[in-house]
């Protein structure tokens, strides 16, 4: 057995959760009442604000005919395949950049710590404004990044927002730039969790870096890996002010996504009924989503 | 010859090493680089748009640099000397006012949740972080319509509070879900000591779960405030009133309009974007002792 194997072995009672006695504190009636007052206001919170919405929003989409006039209209069919794709490709890259980010964080050397600190903010500014600035950065010829292009590189940069899979490129990228951060600092919490034994062993093994990521890093943040990215895929699925923002939609309506195109319908063209059932058509992804999640959460203690 | 060539050898190999090392030294300086510009870029085009002094024209020709900065844009702002910023500081404090309640009332019921999920042995707590999780089902902007509907049901429409209920139940499944997770950390023996030395369930929330979770309240004030400041929709949908508008409605309001001035809806931007940096670097403490919980067992320094 190598020293990495023993670490491993010994290490994986203190991986998991902290070891914690079977027998169960007896209630007293006393200790119930407590109980019973801590978590009043939010379930009072809970079937007020999300039960009953929830309710209403099933009610409300709920006439097949509706799902008829969603299907007859070309827009969107579009926009389900646009939010898949936003989600998808949007979710999978960002997760994947910042698994691998949060090792180069873990670096240390001051500067990577201020680094860290700068990369934290685009989370920490408000949506509506970054995501209107990330709109005037690719505004044609006038953009930052273009007027960029053409000072150091001499390229005529794109129209970003007139051809369908650059405007989709670019909410993609402005969520990517706004999320990333939020998942990396997860991440980075996780890689701290594992105990620094289990790698100096593989290291005197003589395992290199990408060894020891594949085999000792990955495996022990695999479940956090899962957890974080259906969160995030249930939240990019119902993301709006980056698609309202970014591209708006354009060119014509043709990037929209679910939330969006709920929003055209209800305001633009006062069909709420029809906004919700639109929304509502991502509940046979959503729902698969949640009950993995909740399986994952269950099976092991989410590992941060 | 074999102590000249193991000598030659080890020097060859030291070398190799060093010659790695200063590579993987530049790979990340570039990489630093690159996400520095990479994260910098849309707060430099705010700035580049806010400095410009250009106003209400719309030819904003597009520079790389302002040619002659100049703060008039943050002046007008300051001085709600523009027809969509002449109540911007109402606005500041309404949204405020939003964000702070959310902040309060998502730390208030997520710990008291919290502490009854993880900490009452209440057979299996799970079921309270697992309902709460039904939550996430529906993303939060795929209910406004229902949710506008709803609240005018309570009798709370066109009302701040109805904006802050929205933003409470969509940040409390996360906070029960980080508290849950944070408290497990701490032995439980520390609640059954004080109990068996009388301290009823509500002493052991005020005097050690809530001063030991300390780290995680920060991570989920944080969470929640930065939720209620990103928050465009609900406000739009469930404010109507002039003197209820928020500051991410008027910038809403300035996004559509092409004749806006620029450089003030930029100006205004960056002043919005400062409480949560501040109360963020305020936290920080807390906030990286947070994240980094049961740490302390790995990686010591």
């Amino acid at each position: 057995m190598s020293g990495t194997q023993q670490v491993l072995a010994t290490g994986a009672v203190t991986v998991n959760r902290p070891h914690r006695p079977r027998w169960h504190w007896r209630l007293r009636s006393s200790d119930l009442t407590w109980a019973t007052a801590f978590v009043v206001p939010y379930a009072a919170v809970f079937l007020a604000f999300a039960i009953y919405p929830i309710g209403y929003a099933l009610w409300m989409g709920s006439g097949p005919s509706l799902y008829v006039d969603l299907i007859d209209d070309p827009l969107y069919l579009k926009t389900a395949v646009n939010t898949l794709l936003f989600a998808g490709l949007g979710v999978n890259l960002q997760m994947f950049l910042a698994l691998l980010l949060s090792g180069f964080f873990m670096r240390r050397r001051w500067w990577i710590r201020a680094l860290l600190v700068i990369y934290v903010l685009p989370w920490a500014l408000p949506a509506v404004q970054a995501f209107t600035s990330v709109h005037w950065i690719l505004i044609g010829e006038m953009g930052l990044v273009n007027r960029l292009l053409e000072e150091l590189f001499g390229i005529e940069g794109p129209m970003w927002f007139s051809h369908w899979w650059l405007a989709l490129g670019s909410n993609i990228a402005a969520y990517i730039w706004k999320w990333m951060p939020f998942w990396t600092v997860i991440f980075i919490a996780g890689r701290m969790m594992i105990p620094k034994e289990i790698h100096d062993a593989a290291a005197i093994d003589g395992a290199t870096d990408s060894r020891r990521f594949v085999h000792i890093t990955f495996p022990l943040l695999a479940n956090l890996y899962l957890v974080c990215t259906l969160l995030a895929t249930a939240w990019a699925i119902g993301e709006f002010n980056t698609v309202f923002f970014v591209s708006n939609g354009s060119p014509v309506m043709s990037t929209e996504v679910l939330a969006t195109l709920g929003f055209r319908y209800t305001f633009d063209s006062a069909k709420p009924a029809l906004g919700v059932a639109a929304v509502m058509s991502a509940l046979p992804v959503l729902i698969p989503i949640v009950i993995i999640l909740l399986r994952r959460i269950q099976a092991r203690e989410m590992q941060l | 010859m074999s102590l000249a060539a193991a000598s030659a050898g080890l020097a060859l190999a030291r070398r190799r090493q060093r010659r790695r090392r200063v590579l993987i030294e530049a790979g990340s300086v570039m990489l630093g680089l690159i996400l520095l510009i990479w994260s910098l870029i849309p707060v430099y085009n705010m700035f580049l748009i806010a400095l410009d002094p250009e106003e209400g024209e719309i030819e904003f020709t597009g520079n790389i640099w302002p040619p002659e900065p100049s703060l008039d844009a943050f002046g007008v702002v300051l001085t709600q000397a523009d027809r969509y910023l002449e109540h911007f500081w109402q606005q500041f404090g309404n949204s405020l006012f939003i964000g702070l309640m959310t902040m309060l009332l998502t730390v208030l019921i997520g710990s008291l949740a919290g502490f009854a999920a993880s900490r009452m042995r209440l057979g299996h707590g799970s079921w309270i972080t697992n309902t709460a999780l039904v939550t996430y089902v529906v993303p939060a902007a795929f209910l406004t319509i229902p949710f506008y509907r709803v609240i005018h049901s309570y009798g709370l429409s066109n009302d701040p509070w109805g904006v802050i209920a929205a933003q409470v139940t969509f940040a409390t499944p996360f906070a029960i879900l980080t508290l849950r997770h944070y408290a497990s950390l701490i032995p439980l023996e520390l609640d059954d000591a004080a109990r068996v030395d009388g301290a009823s369930s509500a002493q052991v929330f005020l005097r050690i779960y809530l001063p030991l979770i300390t780290p995680a309240l920060a991570v989920v004030a944080i969470y929640a405030l930065v939720l209620a400041w990103n928050d465009y929709f609900y406000q739009f949908v469930l404010l109507t009133k002039p003197s209820q508008m928020t500051v991410a409605m008027m910038q809403g309001h300035m996004f559509e309009d092409p004749d806006a001035a620029w450089n003030a809806m930029m100006a205004a931007a960056i002043i919005y974007s400062l409480p949560p940096i501040v109360i963020f670097f305020a936290l920080r403490r807390y906030f990286t002792a947070g994240l980094t919980m049961g740490g302390l067992k790995g990686t010591t320094p």
